[in-house]
């Protein structure tokens, strides 16, 4: 398992001397660049290149920062995405979790600044409880999660339809809008610092470290081979079900986000999900789980993005995004798993006396 | 191993059908009518092959339509009609209160919404009167198939003694319109409309070209030949929103204006990025709107870059109204008439009394100006963003509470 440079990224566990690995710093970042979820990064200043020769005033540091500021609730989404798949499962919920809290917001608070904090809690405990349900009817049902999971997002769409007839209602309070469309002001440099920056910043901060801790490893490891991972005593379906309980938590946030930013309308986090899954494949996590960097699944929401404004640029129209993001979705699932593949063909010898597929724990 | 490959290729395949699932499912929901067939553009001008939606006759119609005299009175201008054909009525005529049957597209946005409302204070008044005994109604979610099979369901078992049809498309629900037709009883179209003049009444403001000219020649006035508009459209296909775009559009090019339109699905988080880019590679001098839907946050995309604000043009929704004046902006609200949901049980009345009703019922759909825009926002003081100005319901019974609370019926 030593052949696997991103595995040992994300665990980052040094409990195995590994010393024909400790090779020079260069050349470890050489190899981890080589493999799909570094090769994202690349991926990333390549597309931001792009961008800014095709419009150089993209480039500004006040144009970078509002785009990153933007882009945030995306990569939140994605790094939520990332826990589910990597326990090998999907969630197709999030899109809608995210309309539904933004309906909750705009409606539950309305004009009343003192309903801010109450409905902020109201809308934790309730996405909580989407990704609780999802957990379990997955994992203690045995339903698949695809299944599982379309059903809560058409389950909230129709609720949200009742609620709203489809149409938009008023926006929540200016002051809890400014969480996602608000800044630090006078910055030198880059003009502002956008809040909903910060938030990404706290949790894709948070969602590295818990990566590290066993909670990441476990998690891995049941998405590696949910089996070895119960026979060596992890209770998979409390792992799974946190998952699917952390990727309704990130939409929150991310819905919270949108109803600052955008306002409240039945459409926004219309896609999200496949927008997530989308990032996250472009992140180089393999589908069908246990391998992948949860950075790298923020940088797949990134460069997404990039490359849609790179289109917008370029003058496509935007009726090809859809196309765009199959073709990404499929290219990407495509090279991940050759290179997945080729990799353990070609392992070494040794790695076959380890115990096969658990490079969470493999370190 | 290759059990392996075979896994991943599984759940490809199976992402890739979900996120087809995912998709259609959405636009279901969300979006109105899909693309339809576009009402035979006959005669456009051969120079603008390329716009499959501009009809020079049509236009030329609207444009004069916008000076036009309206018989009746203004202060009910949901009743002021344009001079020329009527539909006899005298068969129609009976006593006693009547059983109606209204075939809605949908209320999936806030001008059919508000509508909905007022259509049925509408019908609290005409119960009252003993004119109309019920209205069953059934939405069709922006749906053409559920649409058809409820008009079948009406004419089957609906029992009613007359129709009332606001169609979803123009070319897919035509064979059921007809149908209704057949059965003898009054049928009244409204809002969008269909290819059969079979209705006894046909019910609509001016229209699309008249908004687009209306909007499009406020810009160019406001702006100097080579600044950039954005126009924000909400979705393609429906013939009321594209000969807006067609109009204007046409208008834009004449004057030298460029103009880049985006489809936004009314989605004010893709409204937002699209001004945001926009912004990010050069200036925006004007902006340019379909549907007043997310007007909001295409003012706010400019207040967030930090940019001067553009000339606009929006819809009488009073988020709109109230950010205009808060800002400043120089812009103006087209109208798409909203007391138009007003004018199809009213013509019923007039329907079975026996007296003549126009065969096209054109409603008079003038824009609000910054000089009336104080007056609309005094008079719809209390009403929630959502509610259009123009809703033309000031006289009924439930005003104004049933407005303010926004309960949908």
């Amino acid at each position: 398992m030593s052949a696997h440079p991103t595995a040992r990224a994300e665990s980052g566990s040094t409990r195995q001397p590994l010393s024909r690995n400790r090779s020079s710093r260069g050349e470890r970042l050489l190899r981890f660049l080589r493999t799909p979820g570094g090769a994202v990064f690349v991926l990333l200043l390549a597309l931001l290149a792009a961008v800014i020769a095709a419009n150089p005033s993209f480039g500004e540091p006040g144009s970078l920062i509002r785009f990153l500021g933007r882009t945030a609730p995306i990569a939140i989404a994605a790094i939520g995405q990332y826990f589910v798949i990597a326990s090998g499962e999907f969630d197709l919920s999030m899109g809608s979790v995210v309309t539904a809290q933004v309906i909750i917001a705009g409606n539950l608070i309305g004009q009343d600044e003192s309903r801010a904090i109450p409905v902020l809690l109201l809308m934790l405990v309730f996405g909580a409880f989407v990704g609780f349900l999802n957990g379990c009817v997955t994992t203690l049902l045995g339903v698949p999660s695809f299944i599982v999971t379309l059903g809560t997002m058409l389950a909230l769409l129709g609720l949200v339809m009742y609620w709203t007839g489809g149409a938009a209602t008023g926006n929540p309070a200016d002051s809890f809008r400014q969480i996602g469309r608000g800044g630090i002001p006078d910055v030198p440099v880059v003009e502002v610092i956008p809040y909903p920056l910060i938030i990404l910043v706290v949790v894709a901060g948070a969602a590295f470290w818990l990566m590290r801790r066993p909670f990441g490893r476990t998690l891995l490891a049941a998405g590696d081979n949910p089996r070895a991972a119960a026979l060596a005593g992890t209770p998979v379906w409390w792992v799974k079900t946190r998952a699917f309980m952390l990727s309704s938590l990130a939409a929150t946030a991310a819905g919270i986000i949108l109803v600052g930013y955008a306002g409240v309308h039945p459409s926004v986090g219309r896609g999200y999900e496949f927008t997530a899954i989308t990032a996250v494949v472009l992140g180089g996590v393999v589908l069908g789980g246990g391998r992948g960097w949860v950075l790298s699944a923020a940088a797949g929401a990134f460069s997404l993005e990039l490359l849609f404004t790179l289109l917008n640029f370029l003058g496509v129209q935007s009726t090809w995004r859809d196309s765009v993001q199959g073709l990404i979705i499929i290219v990407a699932v495509a090279v991940a798993a050759q290179t997945w593949q080729r990799k353990r063909r070609g392992a070494p010898p040794a790695a076959s006396q380890v115990p096969p597929p658990q490079p969470g724990t493999a370190g | 191993m290759h059990r392996e490959v075979l896994t991943r290729l599984t759940v490809i395949a199976a992402t890739s059908l979900l996120a087809l699932t995912a998709c259609t499912t959405d636009s279901s929901i969300e979006d109105p009518p899909s693309a339809e067939a576009e009402p035979a553009a006959t005669e456009a001008a051969p120079a603008e092959s390329t716009d499959e939606w501009f009809d020079q006759a049509v236009y030329d119609t609207q444009d004069e339509q916008r000076s036009a005299t309206f018989e009746g009175d203004p202060a009910q201008p949901h009743l002021q009609y344009l001079a020329g054909d009527m539909t006899d009525t005298a068969a129609f005529a009976s006593e006693g209160a009547k059983k109606v049957c209204f075939a809605n597209a949908s209320i999936s946005n806030p001008w059919r919404q508000t509508g909905w409302i007022t259509m049925n204070e509408q019908l609290k008044a005409l119960q009252d009167s003993g004119v109309v005994s019920e209205m069953e109604t059934r939405d069709a979610q922006d749906d053409d198939n559920t649409q058809i099979s409820d008009i079948d369901y009406f004419i089957s078992e609906g029992n009613c003694d007359a129709f009332i049809i606001s169609p979803n498309s123009t070319a897919a629900l035509t064979p059921a319109v007809e149908r209704a037709c057949e059965t003898g009883k009054p049928v009244v179209v409204f809002d969008r409309g269909v290819e059969t003049d079979c209705a006894t009444s046909f019910i609509h403001p001016i229209g699309g070209f008249a908004w687009g000219i209306d909007t499009a020649e406020f810009l160019s006035g406001k702006l100097q030949e080579g600044d950039k508009v954005v126009a924000l459209r909400i979705l393609p296909g429906v013939d009321v929103l594209e000969q807006r775009w067609a109009a204007a559009e046409r208008l834009f090019e004449e004057n030298g204006i460029e103009a880049v339109d985006y489809f936004t699905g009314a989605d004010p988080t893709e409204i937002k990025k699209i001004i945001a880019d926009e912004l990010a590679t050069g200036d925006v001098q004007g902006v340019w709107m379909d549907a007043g839907d997310g007007a909001v946050a295409a003012i706010e995309a400019f207040e967030d870059a930090g940019a001067d604000l553009p000339v606009m043009t929006g819809e009488d929704e009073l988020s709109f109204l109230r950010k205009w004046e808060e800002t400043g902006l120089d812009a103006m609200a087209p109208v798409y008439s909203n007391f138009q949901w007003r004018t199809p049980l009213l013509a019923l009345e007039k329907i079975f009394a026996g007296e003549e009703v126009p065969a096209e019922w054109v409603l008079p759909q003038s824009p609000i100006t910054e000089e009336d825009r104080g007056e609309f926002l005094e008079a719809n003081e209390g009403m929630p963003d959502g509610h259009y100005a123009k809703f033309g319901g000031e006289d009924l019974p439930g005003y104004p509470t049933v407005w303010q609370e926004r309960q949908i019926p």
